[in-house]
């Protein structure tokens, strides 16, 4: 009984958008979570929040010897939290998660649960001295701006502030990491197919340790795990024209399936799966290169005694920056080729039988 | 053992990529072991005995996983570049061959270095498999790669890739082989993903709980010239961990492992390494805690394509595991 094929419309478009422009950097998920459950609780036998903010659906199949079978994207996005209130509006800040300082000066952002908006200022280039304009900038020199009206506090978090645009091939929008993952996962619940048992993680903490997917694999107990998030192209020519041997992913050319990073090697079989599956559906698909970097499939994966688990993603340029840009058409076919999946997934897919 | 060792570290097995050694293993084992499965990791699982009143269910692992490289890409003149699985060392790279699971063979070459003598790091080097462009490159990004080179003896000495761990995993074997009757439950362990960062260890502990943990694994030896200071030699019998840089060995479990080689006469070398660990650390912390330590063979050259050990700490090593499994466990 194959569930119906997700397509990506206004609807799913709108609802990118809102969850791209929502806040909720990693400990401060509330947002996206609301957004979640008010999507997925008409379509789920169970959603749970977790102690630690997880959302947790259970969508069961029918028929015998369902694999439990959770696919995991992570709520939460890079961002600030403040750390030190220096007066007259100016707030110090760390980052949380990943963020090259060289992406923050002159950037607005939205601070606390109120958006209020401010701006990551720096010195002029008509006041800095030679020595300055060459380093990058310290976080500890940078503060977040919000004019004297401003009130906030420390440990209250921010996020950048820009906002999502559609257009034509391409989605420009902050937290594209993982908020196209949460799309393309809400999708999937809601278009379930009756062969498995589908567990849906949308999961916190992410960015800073793989830390709700953690406790989430640890609930669930599934027989495999799909990690669903997004990953860097870096894919632009370069500037003399020769072969770049590094760009991670390129756009457009499909869902980014992974073999090997830092956290985890994915499972042999679910690597061929996903490939047989795509070549049987002619759905474009690329191996992200082997190499640095992680998801949330690092942490199911050692769960209690052990999980298969494999990663895709959806490519994107810029990656934890203001601004990230995806292909429509690389979401569609990743949005495909898992639906495709878990309607061929079978008890006995290791043993081929 | 010696046709063993040399059956096991002539097989392909990277971490993640484990097949080959698996097979080799479990028709090994198969008649030596009271029951054998495989879990969804792909750990070996092999228990020998049933406990008994005064006995103990122990785990004792041996990762059979091997460092390797993994492409990364394919350039126009058809060149593999590549990124490491586990911690290969780009001096060790350097010139060396490599086979990938399909039997295509290369060899390591490097880009010009920035500066004379220096080895470049493992981006500035690629694999050369004889291809003469990119259609032409048997190799697709994704392929792994492991070390390709033949066993030999060396009079005392037995030199061959991945001796970390198939020496570990032989001295496993044939303790299997030696062990019965005794009143312990053990659970020998053949783990996958080591050289990752102990995963395999890390969820069949879980899986089994386990009252005794061990691990059975290489230290890196410091009997060679101008070498890192470390005392362990090669030919002074198997050492015993007493810690490494992510774990205390279980002080109890050092006093039991050292009065089993003294009452067997087995001389014992002791293992303070400052760098490093090996499956012990996973069990350690399983779930509410597990009393570990480690049974460590004394290697040169760890992680190159030739790493070298004296074959008698090795049979040693399995006297001493023998011993220290077939009476009752005294953690006292």
């Amino acid at each position: 009984m194959p569930g119906t094929l997700p397509t990506i419309g206004n609807t799913q478009f709108k609802l990118l958008e809102k969850l791209c422009n929502a806040c909720a950097v990693s400990g401060d998920e509330g947002e996206v979570r609301k957004m979640v459950l008010e999507e997925v609780k008409p379509y789920a036998d169970e959603v749970k929040v977790d102690a630690l903010g997880n959302v947790l659906v259970t969508k069961l199949g029918s028929g015998k010897n369902r694999p439990r079978v959770m696919l995991d994207a992570h709520m939460d996005e890079v961002g600030f939290i403040l750390v030190s209130d220096d007066g007259d509006g100016l707030y110090g800040f760390q980052t949380v998660g990943g963020i090259d300082p060289r992406h923050l000066p002159g950037k607005p952002v939205l601070v606390g649960k109120e958006h209020l908006p401010g701006v990551i200022g720096m010195k002029p280039i008509h006041l800095a001295n030679e020595d300055e304009l060459k380093r990058k900038p310290s976080i500890d020199s940078l503060r977040i701006d919000l004019g004297p009206k401003g009130k906030a506090k420390p440990g209250d978090w921010a996020s950048f502030a820009t906002k999502f645009k559609h257009v034509g091939p391409s989605i420009m929008a902050k937290a594209i990491d993982d908020r196209i993952g949460v799309a393309t996962l809400i999708e999937l619940v809601k278009n379930a197919p009756a062969n498995i048992d589908l567990l849906a993680a949308f999961t916190v903490q992410e960015e800073i340790g793989l830390r709700g997917a953690k406790v989430a694999a640890y609930a669930f107990e599934p027989d495999i795990a799909i990690a669903i998030d997004s990953t860097p192209a870096h894919d632009m020519p370069s500037h003399d024209g020769s072969e770049s041997p590094f760009y991670n992913t390129k756009l457009g050319l499909g869902p980014a399936i992974y073999v090997y990073n830092f956290a985890t090697i994915d499972d042999p079989r679910l690597v061929r799966f996903l490939k047989e599956t795509a070549e049987a559906e002619n759905i474009p698909y690329q191996i992200r290169q082997p190499g640095g970097g992680g998801t949330d499939a690092g942490a199911i994966q050692r769960t209690r005694a052990g999980v298969p688990v494999v990663s895709v993603s959806v490519p994107h340029r810029y990656t934890h920056s203001p601004i990230s840009i995806s292909r429509v058409d690389d979401w569609k076919n990743t949005l495909k080729l898992l639906h495709l999946a878990l309607e061929r997934i079978t008890p006995n897919l290791f043993t081929g039988n | 053992m010696k046709q063993l060792i040399q059956n096991l570290t002539e097989t392909f097995s990277p971490s993640g990529y484990e097949d080959a050694i698996r097979d080799l293993i479990l028709a090994e084992i198969k008649p030596l072991a009271d029951e054998t499965r495989v879990d969804t990791l792909g750990n070996i699982i092999a228990r020998k005995g049933e406990k008994t009143s005064n006995g103990q269910r122990v785990m004792v692992a041996a990762h059979m996983d091997e460092i390797g490289l993994i492409a990364t890409h394919i350039d126009e003149a058809g060149f593999v570049r590549f990124t490491t699985i586990g911690i290969p060392f780009p001096r060790y790279l350097l010139g060396g061959r490599v086979r990938f699971a399909s039997g295509v063979q290369g060899v390591i070459g490097s880009e010009k270095p920035d500066k004379k003598n220096e080895i470049p790091p493992v981006d500035g080097l690629f694999i050369d498999v004889g291809a003469l462009n990119k259609k032409d490159c048997p190799v697709n990004v994704g392929d792994v790669a492991a070390f390709d080179r033949p066993f030999v003896e060396m009079g005392t000495r037995l030199v061959a890739k991945s001796l970390d761990n198939r020496a570990g995993v032989a001295v496993a074997i044939e303790t299997m082989r030696r062990l019965g009757g005794g009143p312990n439950e053990v659970y020998f362990v053949f783990t996958v993903q080591e050289e990752v960062g102990v995963r395999g260890a890390t969820v069949s502990a879980y899986g089994l709980d386990p009252q005794v943990g061990l691990a059975i694994d290489v230290t890196p030896a410091g009997d060679t010239p101008n070498s890192i200071r470390r005392d362990i030699a090669l030919g002074k019998g198997p050492a015993i961990k007493i810690k490494d840089s992510q774990m205390l060995a279980d002080p109890k479990v050092v006093a039991w492992m050292e009065r089993a080689a003294e009452k067997a006469q087995i001389s014992i070398q002791r293992e303070v390494l400052t760098s490093g660990s090996t499956d012990a650390r996973a069990i350690q912390l399983t779930r509410s805690g597990v009393p570990t330590g480690g049974l460590v063979l004394p290697c040169r050259y760890v992680h190159s394509p030739s790493e070298m050990m004296d074959y008698g700490d090795v049979e040693n090593a399995v006297e001493l595991l023998t011993a220290m499994l077939n009476g009752p466990i005294d953690l006292g």
